[in-house]
């Protein structure tokens, strides 16, 4: 399978703040890619030197066999964009808009309306409702639909689930896995860690270096070994305690819950004890599953 | 539908559901000439004068009654010498003629409040005027072009040069940057449209809806504001479309050099509203400014469009007399469009 994004060596900088630093990654045909990190990580800036708007100050792009700066006008015709900010016209009708769209790109709505008929059904019961009066899921729904109406083979879509309800985000991300059965690779950036798994590989950025690219399980790998849950009524006292304890290397609230990140040789029972003869009632400790967010915050402590 | 067509009409739905801002562009022209038409004008009419004279004679009552029935004055009768200081001070009469027979001639003076200087130039020559007609010194007076001396006549060049600064630069400039602010901008620039096709489908509505208010007041200034009509107005037309180009180049100039909608809009008043204003010759002439102002004017468009239309409107000359203000605004609007397009291609 050909690579349809070929990132190389790219860095660039404003003013002093380098926003990416010798970024090199490459997403295969039909893959669903996701860019994790933080804000502020530098994901918007690689979205806009993908799609054109951006230059390099070093290293190079390549997108669909295209140079982002030579072939800058071949490309934009090809690719599917869907900035970070809700960026339709809000006073435009939902189908105003959909069809301003589709004429940008030479395209009838019909032509291509199997493509986004699964996201667009709920929009079509009020064609002429302005899009500004849309809820934040709604609003995605109809930018997707949008970015897709051409029928892009590669979609780039930079924090499509930033400022959206929990219910609408696991429907969005469903939505994202039905297009991949029509071949098209998506390129999807996320400041939540959870959304993760959904990737069929990832790439985890912070302050404009990738740190870890690999799928999701097997990035977690080995995450499991000396990670415990740890919890008692008083969480606060729980934590000032843990990281007293010489075993502990982190402790972070996880939910509800403290993660314990350990040393080997690490023993829940004796350090129950010994948070209890300082004090602290009804301790838990118990083995814990590695996730993503775990990782992030292993990779970034050892990079301090 | 071609893309062009599309941007156009996507511009257009802007415009019209844009309910507010649309009844402000087509009745601020409208409000801004009637009022310098009607309510505010540099007229003086109603000057209160007096008379104070040592003997009565022919020639003073001819005087006080030329007074009397002349529609620029009140007359307010005759008053002692004394009398002038507390009426002045009181603001009863805005001037006093006094009159001192010696004999054989009548030497005059004319003794006026200069609070207000527009007022007290205009009673001076006023009263020149009554007594030189009453005296045996003929001098004819030839007012050419504007002989009631309107002062609504002046201000239809100068409300024409405002407006379509107003409504061409700001709101072009607003609405590109708009886009770019909202990121709208950058869904176009990803897609298959030209820059080129983005600037023209911003300026095509723009430029209709400034023919429309160039339609409507053209109309006002030659039926209710009675301009004469002549065929020079076919040069009015012709001239004007050329400085509505212009104006929308200065919009885009500002929208290349603003990235908010709030400094686009300060950029545009700041930088075109207020010179236009002052320094246009709109309401100060160009020729009473010191000389660095009159250079500084010189590259202010609404200068050289408020001197054509004066020519064409009120003096009614020919095309050819307004050849050089037309050169220099076509001139204007080249380099602009010239150095839009040079950095719309050097942004990639």
């Amino acid at each position: 399978m050909s690579n349809v994004i070929e990132v190389n060596g790219v860095s660039k900088s404003y003013g002093k703040i380098r926003a990416l630093d010798n970024v090199s990654f490459s997403v295969k045909e039909g893959e669903m890619f996701g860019l994790i990190g933080p804000d502020g990580a530098g994901k918007s800036s690689l979205y806009r030197m993908l799609a054109t708007l951006l230059l390099p100050d070093s290293g190079t792009l390549t997108v669909l066999g295209l140079d982002s700066v030579k072939d800058y006008r071949a490309l934009r015709s090809k690719i599917g964009y869907m900035p970070e900010r809700f960026s339709l016209y809000p006073d435009l009708t939902i189908s105003e808009n959909l069809h301003f769209f589709a004429d940008l790109f030479g395209v009838k709505v019909k032509e291509n309306y199997d493509l986004i008929a699964p996201i667009f059904t709920q929009l079509a019961k009020f064609p002429n409702r302005p899009a500004g009066k849309l809820s934040g899921g709604m609003k995605q729904k109809l930018a997707l639909s949008c970015a897709l109406i051409h029928r892009p083979p590669l979609l780039l879509l930079d924090e499509p689930t930033t400022g959206v309800d929990a219910v609408s985000r696991n429907e969005f991300w469903d939505m994202l896995a039905t297009l991949r059965h029509h071949g098209i690779t998506i390129l999807v950036s996320t400041s939540y860690m959870d959304e993760a798994t959904r990737c069929d590989r990832i790439a985890m950025i912070d302050h404009g270096r990738i740190l870890r690219t690999d799928t999701p399980d097997r990035l977690v790998e080995g995450l499991d070994e000396n990670l415990y849950n740890a919890v008692a009524p008083d969480m606060f006292r729980l934590l000032a305690g843990l990281r007293k304890l010489p075993d502990v290397i982190d402790c972070y609230t996880f939910g509800a819950t403290l993660h314990v990140v350990t040393a080997d040789g690490f023993n829940p029972e004796q350090a129950k004890r010994r948070l209890e003869a300082e004090g602290i009632e009804k301790v838990e400790i118990y083995p814990a599953k590695g996730v993503i967010e775990d990782l992030f915050i292993k990779l970034t402590r050892n990079d301090q | 539908m071609n893309i062009l067509g599309s941007l156009i009409k996507k511009e257009a739905i802007h415009i019209v559901r844009d309910r507010r801002t649309m009844m402000i562009t087509l009745f601020m022209p409208l409000v801004l000439l009637l009022l310098f038409g009607f309510a505010i004008s540099t007229e003086v009419n109603d000057v209160r004068v007096a008379l104070v004279t040592d003997r009565h004679t022919d020639a003073s009552r001819e005087i006080a009654q030329a007074f009397a029935v002349n529609s620029y004055f009140t007359f307010t009768g005759l008053a002692s010498e004394e009398d002038i200081t507390p009426l002045l001070k009181q603001g009863k009469i805005d001037a006093a003629l006094v009159l001192r027979h010696d004999g054989i001639r009548t030497p005059y003076q004319i003794v006026v409040d200069a609070s207000n200087p527009t007022v007290a130039q205009a009673a001076v020559a006023y009263i020149s005027g009554v007594i030189k007609k009453n005296s045996s010194d003929i001098i004819i007076t030839r007012t050419l072009y504007n002989p009631q001396m309107k002062s609504s006549y002046n201000f239809v060049p100068g409300t024409l040069g405002m407006i379509f600064i107003l409504i061409c630069a700001i709101m072009t400039s607003v609405s590109i940057v708009r886009e770019k602010e909202t990121g709208t901008m950058d869904l176009l620039l990803v897609s298959p449209v030209k820059p080129i096709s983005i600037i023209i489908g911003k300026l095509i509505p723009y430029f209709i809806l400034s023919c429309v208010i160039l339609a409507i007041m053209l109309t006002m200034a030659y039926t209710v504001l009675g301009l004469p009509v002549s065929d020079t107005i076919i040069s009015v037309i012709g001239v004007s479309l050329l400085y509505i180009v212009l104006s929308l180049s200065i919009g885009l100039l500002v929208s290349s050099i603003v990235s908010n909608q709030v400094s686009a809009l300060i950029v545009s008043a700041m930088l075109f509203m207020v010179p236009v204003i002052m320094l246009s010759g709109m309401i100060f002439p160009v020729d009473n400014m010191p000389v660095v102002l009159q250079g500084i004017s010189c590259i202010i468009p609404a200068r050289w469009y408020i001197a054509a239309m004066r020519k064409l409107m009120i003096q009614q000359i020919e095309f050819s007399g307004v050849l050089k203000e037309v050169i220099i605004m076509a001139g204007m609007t080249v380099l602009l469009l010239a150095v839009q397009l040079g950095k719309f291609n050097a942004k990639k």
